[in-house]
């Protein structure tokens, strides 16, 4: 048995009936970092020393999950652990305090493996953009793991961690889950509280779970869910367990698959994969139908506007004075503003800031920023229609397999293009996952989205698993860390 | 869309960024390409239909006005670049 291989539910049934004790996880995890991290770069810090303490002092009383390690991205404040956002601005900043969702995982006994890459401060689609390290993709070294929460995906991909964290701002979960052939969910705005998390786009970001297969992605959401009086846009919901949506089947299912998402600009393997899915649902019981939801493009422009005029507002904070990084060259406050941020930002992030501020600057607030926001009110208002027929909608979660590294990093509005898929459902604060559906004549994994109503993720779980059962996709395939 | 040198320079100002001389060229075009872009809002079908502000209908969501004296001034402290005395240093502001 390679315990690395193990989902989490695995995991736990193993550690109930002692086949295995916390120790042996441990261990086996830090021999897995030590052997693939050099290849997959997925980590910026890594506690496995500060693993083994903890395993060694764990009781199986500590709570539900005792012993079960986890990832976590490095934009998600850890007390007193480096939280850097990939970013050389927070390169050494230690968080003082718990991200709300860091005080649930800690409760149920989990032990964090260490802080996991990212583009920096969230915003990319590759996780080139990370100041430390371009993290691989394991199942080829030669491709991006996606982003922004690569490093999330690739080390659940690879094995070094069972289950991580990442968070998705406009696919930021979904899209590395589907270029590292792994799942990730993103919950609806508004169920997983964002305390802690360092904002990018406060009206879009959301923190969810990236894991090896559809149970473990209900069993990470019962724990992070829930009302957070530190979060105002934090519903105040009854509390689901997820895991009673995992039933095997889907007979009578409406799934609404809206043709843009499948014409121009997807590849001819990925559309081929989904349309074969579409098939396997058909086969299970599920009633599926075409339909129009023409919003991808102004879905996407809406999302680069608000996005970046947030992000440009919640960067503002970074001012060298109370943490983060600090200028050397400065004779006065406006120099430590000005060349502080300048310094510690990198292009992709300086490059958004300035979008922006220009979107929010007077003279185009009307032309550009006022107008996205009534896009995003049609946008909510074309889903709603489609819910009124379908339970779920199914779209690939990107247009393409993983991309090699270095040939989009130059090219900001083709990196954007990535997200066409994904950038909808933040606008419309929906939850979706993404699931591999299979591979490519490459091998590189494929993924589904399927994207439902408000607080409705017992729907898109339960779809999820029964096609996860059909198709078996862990059985048939592996990452191969392919030079 | 057409971005002046002028333009984002000041927008560079208002964002307190500085731009060096051979990235500016690089930052218009990146501008203009993704404003070309973003124009496509023009055509979406947006008579009559009100801002969204946020992504749930929420406003004003109101509690308690308790203090919480956060103790670990330490943990704080630790990550200011300069301080002094227990206290954040910065340049002298007032002449």
């Amino acid at each position: 048995m390679n315990i690395t291989e193990l989902t989490v539910h695995e995991l736990k049934d193993k550690l109930k009936n002692k086949e295995i004790s916390v120790m042996d996880i441990t261990n086996s995890y830090i021999d897995r970092i030590n052997d693939k991290e050099k290849d997959v770069q997925a980590f910026v810090t890594t506690l496995t020393q500060e693993a083994l303490e903890q395993a060694k002092n764990i009781s199986g009383e500590e709570g539900e999950y005792a012993g079960i390690p986890i990832g976590i991205k490095d934009n998600i404040c850890t007390k007193g652990i480096k939280t850097t956002c990939s970013s050389k601005m927070l390169e050494n900043f230690v968080a003082p305090y718990d991200a709300s969702v860091m005080e649930k995982i800690n409760q149920s006994g989990m032990i964090t493996l260490g802080k996991l890459n990212m583009d920096e401060f969230a915003m990319g689609a590759s996780t080139e953009y990370s100041y430390f390290k371009k993290t691989r993709n394991p199942w080829n070294l030669n491709t991006v793991p996606g982003g922004s929460s690569g490093g999330s995906a690739a080390a659940v991909a690879a094995g070094m961690v069972p289950w991580a964290l990442g968070s998705d701002t406009g696919g930021s979960i979904r899209q590395p889950a589907s270029f590292c052939g792994v799942v990730g969910l993103k919950p609806t705005y508004g169920l997983v509280s964002r305390y802690g998390l360092v904002a990018f786009a406060s009206s879009l970001d959301q923190i969810g779970p990236i894991t090896k297969d559809v149970e473990d992605a209900a069993m990470l959401l019962n724990i992070i869910a829930g009302h957070d009086e530190k979060d105002t846009t934090s519903e105040n919901i009854e509390k689901k367990d997820y895991t009673k949506a995992l039933i095997q089947d889907v007979k009578g299912m409406k799934i609404g698959v809206p043709r843009e998402y499948f014409g121009e600009g997807i590849n001819p393997e990925v559309k081929a994969k989904l349309e074969e899915s579409i098939q396997t649902y058909k086969k299970m019981g599920a009633e599926v139908e075409e339909f129009s939801l023409d919003i991808a493009e102004y879905a996407l422009a809406t999302y680069y506007i608000i996005a970046c005029a947030e992000a440009s507002s919640n960067l503002g904070r970074f001012d060298g004075i109370r943490y983060g990084y600090r200028t050397k060259n400065f004779k006065n406050l406006k120099d430590i503003y000005r060349n502080s941020r300048t310094e510690g930002f990198g292009a992709e992030v300086k490059r958004r800031i300035i979008l922006g501020t220009y979107v929010l600057s007077s003279g185009y607030y009307d032309a550009y920023y006022k107008k996205a926001q009534q896009v995003r009110t049609l946008v909510k208002k074309e889903f709603d229609k489609a819910f009124e027929k379908y339970d779920l909608i199914l779209t690939p979660t990107s247009p393409t397999v993983a991309f090699e590294i270095g040939t989009r990093s130059n090219n900001p509005l083709e990196m954007y293009l990535a997200d066409i898929c994904t950038v909808s459902v933040n606008i419309a604060g929906l939850p979706a996952i993404s699931i591999p559906c299979g591979v490519n004549s490459d091998n590189m994994p494929i993924g589904m989205q399927l994207i439902g109503n408000k607080f409705e993720e017992d729907k898109i779980l339960r779809a999820a698993y029964a096609f996860e059962k059909e198709i078996k996709f862990r059985d048939n395939y592996k990452p191969e860390f392919r030079k | 869309m057409q971005v002046s040198r002028e333009e984002i320079l000041h927008i560079a100002k208002l964002a307190n960024l500085n731009l060096e001389e051979n990235e500016i060229d690089n930052y218009i075009l990146n501008l203009q390409d993704i404003l070309n872009f973003a124009n496509v809002v023009n055509n979406a079908n947006i008579e009559g239909l009100k801002e969204t502000i946020g992504a749930n209908d929420n406003c004003n969501v109101f509690r308690k006005d308790e203090i919480v004296q956060f103790e670990d001034r330490e943990a704080l402290l630790q990550n200011a670049p300069e301080q002094e005395r227990g206290m954040f240093k910065i340049p002298k502001v007032i002449n």
